[in-house]
């Protein structure tokens, strides 16, 4: 019941006019990010975290922005899925296999309104979820000491090698280098200089903001530049707007059923909305697939992967607010921004900043209700925006990435170096390499780094410490495993295959 | 071979970061692990992946040709001018210039692309600076003369 009280202060907090308009604002901002097509959550977020934080608005508030335009993303991805054909963002993959169809039969209207409820549901799962299991969680990470939390890292990223990209040793490269990144600066337990180059800008460390703009704003816009989307037709939604009774009864169920598979994949770090959707669209298509309508235009197959990608959005905040370690890359420049406030997320952060975290579930809800009503009868608006040329979005999102990281620092340095960062990025990505293991190793590098030494010195030197107790052996149990089942599934389909 | 290639620059950034990370030493220390460990562990990790690529490379992409490469080393120094001018013609001229260009590489035509180039300028260095209270640049070179 604690919980209750803690939820009620949390509404408190987020009913301050202030947050209200910024709750609102991010859900708009994030529908639109989210339909575009290249625009995901996170280069959303990455673009706004520094204008936020430039503008002084408050950790809670900035926070609540973020949260709303991740929310935001997860509801947007869907529209230009069903009218394009193209998935907004990556979680709106699956969307599109039923919504496109749906949208060519002159269904537009109701792809549209059942994806907005069924989003509605999984993110209002996803937060009750969040509300129940996240004190628990994090009371239980109290006891947590050094040892643990390295090792809860070590799992982080042996989760994304092994879910994450086509090639495991690609992720791994990629959260090293982002982990490496990290490094470079005065060391915090000794005040030494690493890599800097006797640079002074270089000292304080690669600036958070630089990297997560270099690599998801820049890169993208010129990954934007090789794939031009012509010929594509916006298909205009006519006739009737509304599912009727018939649709809703016929969905609830994998409605249900694809929140509650959605939430549990959102709360293991590393795997996301991409998944989530996969997972489900899957499993509704071979649970209820009986006339083979999936593919062709089933309200099921849009109604399954919406309520699992915002479902999964939701869950990614657990091991976020909990452990301090992100659920998704979305969530891991969410790590950052706090980390820009100087605030370490971790299981204190629910003893220490209540107004933080449950202000933070207490706008995820207001939000997702403000993102229903934005999104059904509001929709056309949205679709209109599909129509904005590159020639006129992309100098704006330059523009706006160039803004927010000259407002952390204000030094020409800064915006070399995000522009060089974007270029690499954009190699690694034209290799095939994941960009979210990268972030989520700059942001944990820092802490690993630091709990690893911890540890040692606990232990005077002796490695032993990291399997010495029963917390330390599950995770490196699951760490194993989760690096392995992915391995011997693929081995096994290949074996029954040939 | 891309894959490869990659790999072999990647051992090579491995072997400069050794070389950089060895001397590294705190002058006094109470842990058993210096600052020194870490990037060290990294490095051979790095390294490690690297190798495995070089082994075992994946599938070859496509790299852009032609006129898509020429565009892109042109977003590329647009990027770089824009980063490197933000400072000294300020944010509007910069802006208006940077999103002209911009623009005309999306295949925008000459006066779309330079009104709104202008109106992005001059609008967002409004909305930014004087309503969201983001201090930004109105140059050097013009305070200079």
């Amino acid at each position: 019941m604690d919980s209750l009280a803690q939820l009620a202060h949390g509404f408190a907090v987020a009913g301050k006019p202030l947050n209200l308009f910024v709750a609102l604002c991010g859900s708009f901002i994030g529908t639109v990010v989210g339909l575009l097509p290249g625009l995901g959550p996170i280069n959303g977020v990455a673009i706004l975290l520094p204008i936020a934080f430039a503008m002084k608005l408050p950790p809670e508030t900035a926070l609540i922005l973020l949260a709303a335009v991740y929310m935001g993303c997860e509801y947007g991805g869907r529209i230009s899925s069903i009218l394009l054909n193209i998935p907004g963002d990556a979680g709106a993959l699956m969307t599109a296999l039923d919504g496109y169809p749906l949208a060519k039969k002159g269904l537009a209207g109701v792809a549209l309104s059942i994806s907005a409820w069924s989003s509605f549901v999984g993110g209002t799962v996803a937060m009750v979820g969040l509300a129940l299991f996240a004190p628990i969680l994090a009371r239980w990470a109290l006891a947590f000491g050094p040892a643990e939390y390295f090792v809860l890292m070590v799992f982080a990223i042996c989760c994304l090698a092994g879910m994450v990209g086509d090639r495991p040793v690609k992720t791994l490269l990629a959260a090293a280098i982002g982990l490496f990144l990290s490094t470079v600066g005065i060391d915090s337990g000794t005040g030494v200089y690493r890599f800097t180059f006797e640079d002074v800008h270089l000292a304080d460390g690669i600036q958070f903001v630089v990297v997560v703009i270099g690599l998801f704003s820049v890169s993208e816009m010129l990954v934007m530049l090789e794939q031009t989307h012509a010929g594509q037709t916006v298909i205009k939604s006519t006739g009737r707007k509304l599912f009727n009774v018939k649709e809703f009864a016929m969905t609830w169920w994998s409605i249900v059923r694809s929140s509650l598979v959605g939430f549990g994949i959102g709360v293991l770090p590393g795997a996301g909305a991409t998944i989530a959707s996969a997972i489900t669209y899957m499993t509704e298509k071979n649970l209820c697939d009986k006339e083979g309508t999936f593919g062709k235009g089933d309200v099921r197959g849009v109604a399954a992967p919406e309520a699992a990608n915002n479902a999964s959005a939701g869950g990614s905040f657990v091991p976020m607010l909990t452990l301090g370690v992100p659920g998704s890359g979305t969530t891991a420049v969410m790590v950052g921004a706090l980390t820009l406030y100087n605030i370490t997320p971790g299981p204190l952060l629910f003893e220490q900043q209540p107004d933080i975290v449950w202000g933070l579930i207490a706008s995820l809800f207001i939000a997702n209700v403000m993102l229903l009503v934005m999104n059904i009868p509001m929709v056309g608006i949205f679709a209109r925006m599909l129509h904005v040329p590159n020639w006129l979005l992309v100098p704006g999102i330059a523009a706006v990435s160039f803004v927010g990281v000259y407002a952390v620092h204000a030094t020409t340095f800064d915006l070399v170096l995000m522009v060089a960062l974007g270029v690499f990025g954009w190699m690694l990505r034209k290799l095939h390499f994941p960009m979210a293991p990268l972030i989520l190793g700059f942001v944990l590098g820092d802490m690993m780094e630091q709990n690893l030494r911890r540890a040692l010195s606990i232990s005077d030197g002796h490695l032993g410490i990291l399997f010495s107790s029963p917390v330390t052996w599950i995770l490196w149990t699951l760490a194993g495993l989760v690096l392995l089942v992915p391995v011997l599934l693929r081995r096994l389909k290949r074996a029954r295959a040939a | 071979m891309s894959d490869r290639i990659f790999a072999i620059a990647w051992l090579v950034v491995c072997a400069a970061i050794a070389w950089l990370a060895w001397p590294i030493q705190a002058p006094f220390s109470y842990e058993p692990i210096g600052p020194r460990a870490f990037p060290l562990l990294l490095c051979g990790l790095m390294a490690a992946s690297a190798t495995w690529l070089l082994v075992k490379p994946g599938t070859e992409h496509g790299w852009p040709r032609g006129p898509v490469r020429l565009k892109l080393a042109g977003l590329i120094a647009g990027f770089g001018l824009y980063a490197w001018l933000f400072e000294i013609l300020g944010f509007p001229v910069a802006t208006a210039l940077a999103a002209t260009g911009i623009g005309r590489l999306y295949g925008g035509r000459w006066l779309p692309c330079l009104v709104a180039g202008v109106a992005m300028g001059v609008g967002f260095y409004y909305f930014f600076d004087r309503v969201l209270d983001v201090t930004l640049p109105l140059g050097s070179l013009w305070k200079a003369g």
